[in-house]
């Protein structure tokens, strides 16, 4: 019993939240001086072979996962539930506490009391709570024979503010416990015009199933005058069993939800391939081809063959493509094109509209996270319970009315947990109207 | 006139309001006292028309967003709300002693963002992860949050000082005794702490709303978060010392101080010292 006593008093203690906190702090410092998740070959490289293998003892190269950084969390956490659990019936007596049962001598040693006496006859029949009811005071009083004592309060509640900071820490952590448990993390790269029903995870690079497709219908970038990219772009199509469901363009800062699972614009890759529609003028028949760089197709019922002969670009991205074309058994026509541009072109007699592309794919990260919302519902609570604790404090003044031989006694007591001057001042304000009321009595 | 133009002057106007506060505290002059608050919010306003001006330019440039998107931008948005946060601490405990702890850290916050060779200057186009509003957002109560840390260091500095006149005996004392009592400055330190406390919350949640909106992770421990968090930390400890342990005075000003290292670290130490994936804030 005394052991379990003595455990306890241990894990409620502040002094073990100072430690425990200065040791995450202290502790986080080294993931930041060495980097995380690299290969084992990298840490040999960079700091020899004797300390990579201690690091790799200690989980180094992946310490914010690592067994004792969870421990560490968990400590905080036990702390954390151990302390509130020790100290919140008190405070819970306190909010709900029959303000009015406390004996007289306590409310005389309150840190703020003055006292009025009078002997004018007419000064009992002063409601004090009454006059009193100024600035949102809320009187309750009890009849003590010819006596009476009131007694009014604010911000009861604003006790709880530091218990509230307390459980939302402990609410982010089961968030972030639901999203590492029942979520995933994971990324994809899909050609335009190609679909997916998979996603590989980043932890083992493992399929998971989507349970529907995703398709990519377009990828385009856009660029500053300076050269510097304005904006990617993916436009996607959901399809459930081969229908689909909805369309969406997302961009960096704007992904895409279905059935829990989020799609965001990470990256992408340029292919050395080319998306080129075609478009009979006369008819206005249109088809796009999927066409390998330096390759002929055809589209047979026009009789019509082409390819991308040549192509400029900088890096990954195409600026300028040469098409080959050649309509029937008229002579081929080349042209440059520029990316995205089109062009007319007449060939045996009829005219066609071309349109180049280079064939992007957009990469995606994919996250499932279940927890994100209790995750940000403890930081709503924490700003909060912070902003309870810091501002707000819980202000008590109790009022005692007593008819003596002589006259009549009025105490006005008050106490604040937190913020006095403030408090004082707002004491200072009720005694002024004591001492108002009363004169103005005295005059009548 | 443009920005830069006012920026520049900024820097020099709150120079001399530094040296007006600390002719002040020095030469105990109170007459000076309403000329210096004047001069520093005159300077203050030039600073706002600054901002105001560059935020204007950059629409001009057909790339208009808020100027608070990088190094620069937010070094002057940290001079100006450290000016905000003094003169309202002025304004509300009717004292200009505190000026010349404060006033000089915005000087020399636009001094470096004036003078320093690593930090580009010129209003560029966001590249597209930084086009959120959560960004504006965490960048703001950062920042408000790092001002208030940095006042409290100077408070801490103010209150060291007195200390130690104090603790020298009595011909010393004169030199300090027209700065506030001990107690009020360990109490506005404190004050001070709190709020920067709150800001500082707010800034991480909403940095982790805008990484989570970004690229789908709220916290991914890259060293600019991680030090975030370990400068939360500090001050949460220090906030724990101080309700729970009754630490307060010496001990509360040295911490003051100290956190204003983390905060520094975390701001800038991280961009130029460690290397991490926080793209956002680092020199060009
Ligand atoms: C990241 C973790 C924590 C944060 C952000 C935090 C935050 C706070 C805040 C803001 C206060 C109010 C201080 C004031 O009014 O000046 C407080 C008070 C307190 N904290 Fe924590 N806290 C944390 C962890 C802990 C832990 C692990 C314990 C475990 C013992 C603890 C115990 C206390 C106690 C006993 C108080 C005083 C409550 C009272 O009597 O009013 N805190 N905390």
């Amino acid at each position: 019993m005394k052991l379990i006593n003595h455990l306890w008093a241990f894990f409620a203690s502040v002094q073990l939240a100072i430690l425990t906190l200065s040791s995450i702090a202290i502790t986080s410092i080294i993931g930041t001086l060495i980097p995380q998740g690299e290969s084992h070959a990298f840490y040999v490289d960079k700091f020899g072979a004797k300390t990579a293998m201690f690091f790799q003892i200690l989980d180094i190269p992946a310490m914010y996962s690592s067994w004792w950084f969870y421990g560490l969390l968990g400590l905080l956490s036990a702390n954390l539930i151990i302390c509130s659990c020790d100290r919140f019936p008190a405070v819970w007596q306190i909010i709900t506490a029959d303000n009015l049962a406390i004996p007289l001598e306590r409310v005389e040693k309150m840190s703020s009391f003055q006292q009025w006496s009078t002997s004018s006859e007419r000064f009992d029949s002063i409601d004090w709570p009454v006059a009193l009811a100024t600035c949102g005071w809320r009187w309750h009083t009890k009849n003590l024979g010819k006596n009476s004592f009131s007694f009014a309060q604010k911000g009861r509640w604003s006790r709880v503010g530091v218990y509230i900071v307390h459980g939302s820490i402990l609410i982010i952590f089961v968030g972030a416990i639901i999203g590492h448990f029942f979520g995933f993390k994971g990324s994809v790269m899909i050609p335009e015009l190609h679909s997916t029903e998979k996603i590989y995870t980043h932890l083992n690079s493992m399929p998971i199933d989507l349970g529907f497709t995703i398709r990519n219908d377009a990828f385009g970038i856009e660029f500053y005058d300076n050269g510097m990219p304005k904006e990617y772009k993916s436009t996607l199509t959901i399809l459930e069993n081969g229908r689909e469901i909805f369309q969406k363009d997302i961009k960096v800062n704007n992904p895409l939800s279905h059935k829990g699972i989020t799609f965001y614009q990470s990256s992408y890759q340029g292919h050395q391939e080319f998306l080129m529609r075609i478009t009979d003028t006369a008819t206005s028949e249109s088809r796009q081809f999927s066409l390998p760089f330096q390759q002929q197709l055809s589209w047979d019922d026009k009789n019509l063959r082409f390819g991308i002969i040549n192509a400029e670009a900088t890096g990954q991205r195409v600026l300028r493509a040469k098409v080959w074309f050649k309509g029937g058994e008229e002579p081929a026509i080349t042209e440059w094109l520029t990316n995205n541009g089109i062009i007319s072109i007449t060939s045996g007699g009829k005219n066609y509209s071309l349109q180049v592309k280079q064939l992007y794919s957009t990469g995606l990260q994919v996250a499932k996270d279940p927890g994100v919302w209790i995750v940000y519902a403890g930081c709503g609570l924490l700003l909060l319970g912070l902003y309870m604790a810091f501002f707000l404090s819980h202000k008590r003044i109790w009022l005692y009315q007593q008819v003596t031989a002589t006259g009549v006694s009025v105490f006005l007591a008050g106490s604040s947990n937190k913020n006095k001057p403030a408090f004082a001042k707002v004491f200072t304000r009720l005694e002024d109207l004591i001492s108002q009321t009363i004169g103005h009595h005295d005059r009548e | 006139m443009d920005s830069s133009q006012l920026l520049g002057i900024t820097t020099f106007t709150y120079l001399f309001s530094t040296l007006l506060y600390v002719f002040l505290l020095v030469f105990k002059t109170p007459r000076l006292g309403p000329i210096t608050t004047f001069f520093t919010v005159v300077a203050f306003l030039i600073q706002t028309a600054g901002i105001a001006l560059r935020w204007v330019e950059s629409y001009q440039m057909g790339i208009g967003h808020a100027p608070l998107t990088n190094m620069y931008e937010s070094v002057v948005f940290f001079a100006w709300t450290i000016i905000a946060l003094y003169l309202a601490i002025e304004w509300i405990f009717n004292t200009r002693m505190i000026g010349a702890f404060a006033v000089p850290l915005a000087f020399l916050a636009m001094a470096y963002a004036s003078f320093a060779g690593n930090i580009g200057k010129s209003i560029s186009p966001l590249v597209p992860a930084l086009q959120s509003n959560w960004l504006i957002a965490h960048v703001i109560t950062c920042f408000v949050g790092y001002a208030a840390f940095a006042v409290a260091a100077g408070l801490g500095i103010m209150y060291l000082l007195k200390n130690q006149s104090q603790a020298a005996g009595e011909s010393l004392t004169a030199k300090t005794d027209h700065l506030p009592s001990l107690s009020f400055i360990d109490d506005l330190i404190h004050k001070t702490m709190i709020f920067g406390f709150i800001w500082l919350s707010a800034g991480i949640i909403t940095g982790a709303i805008w990484a989570n909106s970004a690229w789908g992770t709220y916290w991914s421990w890259d060293p600019k978060e991680t030090w975030s968090l370990i400068t939360w930390f500090f001050y949460a400890i220090t906030l724990h010392a101080r309700y729970t342990r009754g630490w307060a005075g010496k001990r509360i000003a040295l911490l003051a101080i100290l956190g204003i290292v983390s905060v520094l670290f975390t701001y800038y130490g991280v961009n130029f010292l460690l290397s991490g994936l926080h793209s956002y804030g680092s020199g060009s």
